[in-house]
């Protein structure tokens, strides 16, 4: 039922906001070393990326990024946003993408978990957004579709979109984090699920995988707040890009998962300043999520 | 290999929370045996049993247990003329029990259902924690990645708009099973080894606009707030079907939530299910329900109902008359469910009279 994904239709796209990667790529080497890797540096960051050897990977910087958009437009692509960089000039079928500050997870085992094999897993067996199973993925081993469930939707749809989850440092906005400052995220729930079609969901960069081909234009940093800064509690872009993703998918009946894999993403920051910085974007949200909710794209589309 | 919790005294609450506020209902037509492994959970609520079947059989209740039972000569006595809209020889019949309960919350379990154990191996007490769903609000406009946000440990994620964090009321909350997972006869049949051993450490609200399949063997729902579309439908002895009661009741629920801004939250907790019922018996029941469905569910994904619609009653009746209008011409068994869904409402609000100064259940989408 699902369909096998070939290594060379994959590129791992990594924003760099740090220079010094080497125990990033080391810790991720097991998973990322049968594929090539784009690495995109914050044309903001002024210190050489320090990178390990051995892997097929290829480097872009500022110089880059203004020979291909035009300096007034590259802009857009700094910070965090740098990685839509990597998404423009892959020539990939699949992206697999993770934050720069984020290491393999370990499940309640104790395994390591392999991030790429699950998005990888995601992206080829199929979503179900037109009726919820309760049992979750119906194409995870040992599960199936429910008594209920019809049998003409248990084809499923193309999975456009795989959005990871975090433990450790969950993906909260700067005041949730700053009123729970030692909260952790400990919980590892064992599902994959379809969002179903026709309900938004806030789509975290940190950890996401999708199929160029099918989704990638919609995947642009339009939004940026004007005060948008090096950490993920001061950005809004992804969660933007998220929302144009999901209305794609359900207006062309593309599905788009979420749940595992879990990243294990390191303490960074300080919510408590950034909340000065996040507050636009949380403001923003406000008027943005009506529009999205409201919005109909025309069956020529 | 995933087992039933035997040491249960353990995972007892010392304060019971809503002990006069909850009834059990539980359906049988054999014995209450599994009462007993549930007993340091369940022994300080009331029970409602419904029994099914032949009616002068003695059902054997367990010793110390607060209960009332009902079998087919008492729904008979009770609701007269419209005892027809309660299905015989079928589970169905338990809504009779949601009927003539006097409670705010109910809780509804399978005679085949233990309780389960967590990864860690303590027992699930599985009404402790459908309390808890139902206690907390439901967030039906917009999915949290996190699952439920009012769990310990958890939150609102990045992106989540503040004005939707408040929540709704929830009025339904779907628990799960470990062992033998709720399967319809066809999958039972190419997969008659396949055990859930999953257990996924989750609640999450299911999103407005968004049907699912409701199983009864392990439900919990606000009774103020949905009982009176709870109908379990026209099932088992002398219908054309069975295996769909609680699927139907789901749909239409679920309908009735989105329209009054209500919340059904789906997941934990999970008991342990213990029998397979034999694929053969569940085939020719469910069979024309599963040519039935491709037509019932874009009925229901399709419903409107109007704005004037304000209480749970109002939208069922009109949901019957929707049903009569547009699902007669799969089969006339649904002209047949429409008028049952009336009787059923004309008997919940006999049973039910409403109280001085009732309010309707909820705003209209």
């Amino acid at each position: 039922m699902s369909l096998a994904i070939k290594d060379d239709e994959v590129d791992i796209v990594i924003g760099a906001l740090r220079s010094d990667l080497t125990t990033f790529m080391n810790e991720w080497r097991p998973m990322f070393s049968r594929f090539h890797v784009i690495i995109v540096k914050d044309p903001d960051l002024k210190e050489e990326l320090k990178i390990p050897e051995g892997f097929n990977l290829d480097v872009y910087g500022k110089p880059d990024i203004d020979q291909v958009v035009g300096s007034s437009t590259s802009i857009l692509f700094s910070g965090y946003s740098c990685r839509y960089f990597g998404y423009l000039v892959s020539r990939k079928k699949y992206i697999i993408s993770v934050d720069d500050d984020c290491l393999p997870a370990r499940d309640p085992k104790g395994f390591l978990v392999d991030a790429v094999a699950q998005h990888i897993s995601n992206l080829t067996n199929p979503a179900t957004p037109f009726f919820f199973n309760t049992l979750y993925d119906p194409y995870a081993e040992g599960a199936d579709f429910v008594r209920g469930y019809p049998f003409s939707l248990r084809g499923g749809v193309k999975c456009a979109l795989s959005c990871g989850l975090w433990l450790n440092l969950a993906d909260h906005d700067a005041p949730t984090q700053a009123l729970k400052a030692r909260q952790r995220n400990s919980r590892y729930v064992d599902a994959v699920m379809t969002v179903p079609a026709r309900s938004l969901i806030p789509i975290s960069g940190i950890n996401i995988a999708f199929e160029r081909e099918a989704v990638g234009p919609a995947l642009v940093p339009a939004l940026r707040l004007a005060g948008e800064g090096k950490c993920r509690w001061e950005t809004m872009e992804d969660i933007w890009s998220g929302l144009c993703v999901k209305i794609v998918c359900d207006h062309l009946g593309l599905g788009v998962k979420t749940g595992l894999p879990y990243i294990w993403r390191t303490d960074r920051g300080d919510p408590i300043a950034s909340l000065k910085k996040e507050w636009e974007g949380v403001k923003l949200m406000e008027e943005v999520i009506p529009f999205f909710q409201s919005v109909r794209l025309p069956r020529e589309a | 290999m995933v087992e039933p919790a035997t040491a249960t005294q353990a995972a007892a609450p010392v304060m019971p929370q809503l002990k006069d506020e909850l009834d059990i209902v539980i359906p049988t037509i054999r014995n209450l045996d599994f009462l007993e492994m549930w007993r340091p959970f369940f022994q300080p609520y009331h029970l409602i049993i419904v029994q099914d079947g032949d009616p002068s059989k003695t059902i054997k209740v367990p010793p110390g247990f607060d209960y009332e039972l009902y079998n087919r000569n008492d729904i008979n006595k009770i609701l007269g003329p419209k005892a027809s809209c309660i299905s015989f020889k079928d589970s169905a019949c338990r809504c009779f029990g949601y009927m003539v309960s006097k409670k705010k919350y109910i809780f509804t379990i399978d005679d085949d259902c233990f309780v389960a154990k967590d990864p860690s191996g303590k027992a699930v007490n599985a009404l402790e924690q459908h309390i808890k769903n139902l206690l907390c609000p439901s967030t039906p406009f917009f999915f949290n990645t996190l699952y439920d946000p009012f769990r310990e440990g958890a939150d609102f994620v990045r992106g989540y708009p503040f004005s939707l964090r408040e929540g709704v009321p929830t009025a339904v909350s779907h628990g799960l099973w470990l062992n033998i997972p709720d399967y319809d006869a066809p999958t039972q049949l190419v997969k008659p080894l396949e055990r859930n051993t999953r257990f996924v450490d989750a609640v999450l609200t299911i999103p407005k606009g968004t049907l699912f399949p409701m199983c009864g063997m392990n439900l919990a729902f606000d009774r103020e707030l949905i009982g009176p579309a709870m109908y379990f439908g026209l099932m088992g002895d002398g219908q054309p079907i069975g295996r769909y009661d609680d699927m139907w009741a789901g749909w239409c629920i679920k309908v009735i939530c989105d329209h009054l801004g209500l919340g059904v939250k789906t997941g934990l907790p999970y008991i342990y299910h213990s029998k397979a019922s034999n694929p053969f018996v569940n085939l020719r029941k469910e069979y024309k329900g599963i040519f039935w469905q491709e037509e019932i569910i874009p009925f229901f994904q399709q419903a409107v109902l109007p704005k004037d619609c304000t209480t749970v009653q109002k939208c069922y009746v009109e949901l019957a008359k929707q049903v009569k209008e547009k699902l007669s011409k799969v089969d006339p068994y649904f002209d047949k469910l429409a008028d049952a869904m009336v009787t059923w409402i004309k008997a919940w609000d006999e049973l039910n009279p409403p109280t001085a100064g009732s309010v309707p259940n909820g705003k209209a989408a």
